[in-house]
């Protein structure tokens, strides 16, 4: 087991991230709504750096008690890491894709002491 | 004393439209010297550039001063591309709100002036993918078959023609073209095909697969046998459209992609197959580009089991559909895996072995890496190689002596 240094706490934004390699291994660390969240960077589907693509709210569609469409909006909770090279996207705090809960990326313990933060690998 | 924190090193956080296209596909490069596949044959049989970057180059090999004089006149209002093309704005939609940003824009800089700058894009994602050689056509143009002047089809498809053997292929050997052949003109098409017919840069012909003519109309029966009897390949390249009638009720680009790329290929190949065409030309090669793989078993099924309920409607058949079906060759990409049983088998319907090509259809947002066929489990080794090189370089004879890199 072994700690890899990722930055000081003070460097994330809500929403920033860094993306650290070891070795072959690479590893995207997330800050969202206060927590740290790290993921390999490898895409369960074809292998694409998935760590590296945009950082969007889930979109949801809104559906009136009657069933019929409101149309389009994007999640107040929900936050997704969207692979580059493809588009699957994943919940940054579960890791799992919204509509297939058997693509999960491969994720890492985040450690943080005094005000540094670690992976655990 | 260890402290037992490891060292590392920070990467790019973001891929962006900016990012070189080696970095875009590092983990693929990565992942070949990893499993040991990298100095394997592989051809990429279906891979893009985006000729509208070059339109203002493009026009001037217009024949016609008319039709120059009005790509001039739409340039200069605006801008540039994509005057005289039918270009769709739906188009906009594939990369999923700017989701895939190698299929937004590839805006990373070129300093090599050497080369036109498509050529250096070319190398940089064949180095990438470990490609020995690459098929290459046009991205905007090959929405051309439902362009509503097929006079301007076929005179933007010369000039496209011309473009990309003087301009692109030379610079490279390791690309090659199946040049697009505008149909709807017949005489236009044996115009090209007798120009560029002997170019060694040119492997074959494509045709668009959305277009509404029937393709065993015996206005084209001169086409095939031409290419026949020069023995070069027939490509049908799927494609998209939201401009017909069965399209218009999906009104979402996932649900037109899905459809709409299978659709035109389906219908060909059922008028291919069912007015006899193997038989007629039992020599040449058909290639099926872009649908996938899923619709080949569905259809094969489907018109064995209609064939021998009527036979009389098909008499030119000496077998059924799917054994004809089976003689001809497949583009794997956009490669479908989510039930990996089907996959399988639609890979033994299809005699994969033998007739599959590997395609990655890069830069699009739906591209195949080479491990997407590496990667399959139910290959032996030599099949994957036969699908990722092999059958590629028997088909379009090939010279494999040649460097993987240039």
């Amino acid at each position: 087991m072994a700690e890899l240094f990722v930055g000081r706490e003070d460097e994330f934004e809500d929403r920033g991230r860094k993306v650290i390699a070891h070795g072959d291994l690479e590893i995207g660390v997330f800050f969202v709504d206060g927590g740290f969240y790290a993921y390999e960077n490898k895409c369960v589907h074809q292998g694409g750096p998935v760590c590296q693509g945009r950082i969007l709210n889930r979109v949801v569609e809104m559906i009136s008690d009657d069933k019929t469409s409101q149309g389009l909006a994007w999640s107040e909770d929900d936050v997704h890491i969207v692979c580059p090279w493809h588009g699957y996207e994943f919940n940054l705090k579960t890791g799992v894709h919204p509509g297939y809960k058997n693509a999960r990326l491969r994720p890492f313990d985040v450690k943080l002491k005094d005000g540094e933060v670690y992976v655990v690998t | 004393m260890d402290s037992g924190v490891e060292q590392t090193r920070e990467l790019p956080q973001e891929i962006t439209t900016k990012t070189d296209t080696r970095d875009i596909l590092a983990r693929e490069t990565q992942y070949q010297i990893d499993k040991g596949f990298r100095d394997w044959t592989i051809v990429d049989v279906d891979a893009h550039h985006s000729e509208m970057s070059s339109w203002r180059e493009v026009v001037e090999y217009l024949d016609d001063p008319i039709l120059k004089h009005y790509a001039h006149e739409f340039q200069a209002r605006t801008g540039g591309a994509p005057g005289l093309s039918n270009h769709m704005p739906g188009l906009r939609y594939q990369d999923a709100g700017g989701r895939i940003p190698h299929q937004t824009h590839i805006g990373e800089k070129v300093e090599d002036d050497s080369v036109h700058r498509d050529v250096t894009l070319m190398r940089r994602s064949m180095d990438a993918m470990g490609l020995d050689h690459q098929i290459l056509f046009p991205g905007n143009l090959l929405q051309l078959g439902t362009h509503p002047q097929p006079r301007v089809e076929a005179q933007l498809a010369l000039a496209y023609n011309r473009w990309v053997c003087e301009r692109i292929l030379p610079m490279d050997d390791r690309v090659k073209t199946l040049l697009y052949l505008p149909i709807s003109e017949p005489d236009m098409c044996m115009k090209i095909i007798k120009e560029f017919g002997e170019n060694p840069n040119v492997s074959g012909f494509m045709i668009t697969a959305v277009r509404y003519k029937p393709v065993h109309h015996n206005q084209f029966i001169p086409i095939y046998r031409e290419l026949e009897e020069r023995g070069l390949p027939l490509a049908f390249h799927a494609g998209l459209t939201w401009g017909d009638d069965w399209m218009k009720q999906l009104d979402l680009f996932i649900s037109m992609h899905a459809i709409s790329f299978v659709l035109c290929n389906i219908v060909h190949m059922t008028n291919w197959i069912i007015h006899g065409m193997q038989e007629r030309f039992p020599k040449l090669d058909v290639i099926w580009i872009e649908s996938g793989l899923a619709w080949l078993a569905f259809l094969m099924q489907r018109l064995d089991s209609e064939y021998l309920m009527r036979p009389s409607e098909a008499p030119l058949l000496k077998k059924l559909p799917s054994e004809y079906m089976a003689d001809m060759f497949y583009t794997c990409q956009p490669i479908e895996t989510s039930n990996m049983a089907l996959t399988e088998e639609t890979f033994k319907a299809v005699k994969a072995e033998t007739q599959l090509l590997y395609a990655s259809d890069w830069p699009h947002w739906d591209f195949n890496p080479p491990s997407t066929i590496y990667d399959l489990p139910f290959l032996d080794e030599q099949a994957k190689r036969n699908i990722l090189g092999e059958n590629a370089v028997k088909l379009f004879g090939i010279d494999t002596k040649k460097p993987k890199t240039a």
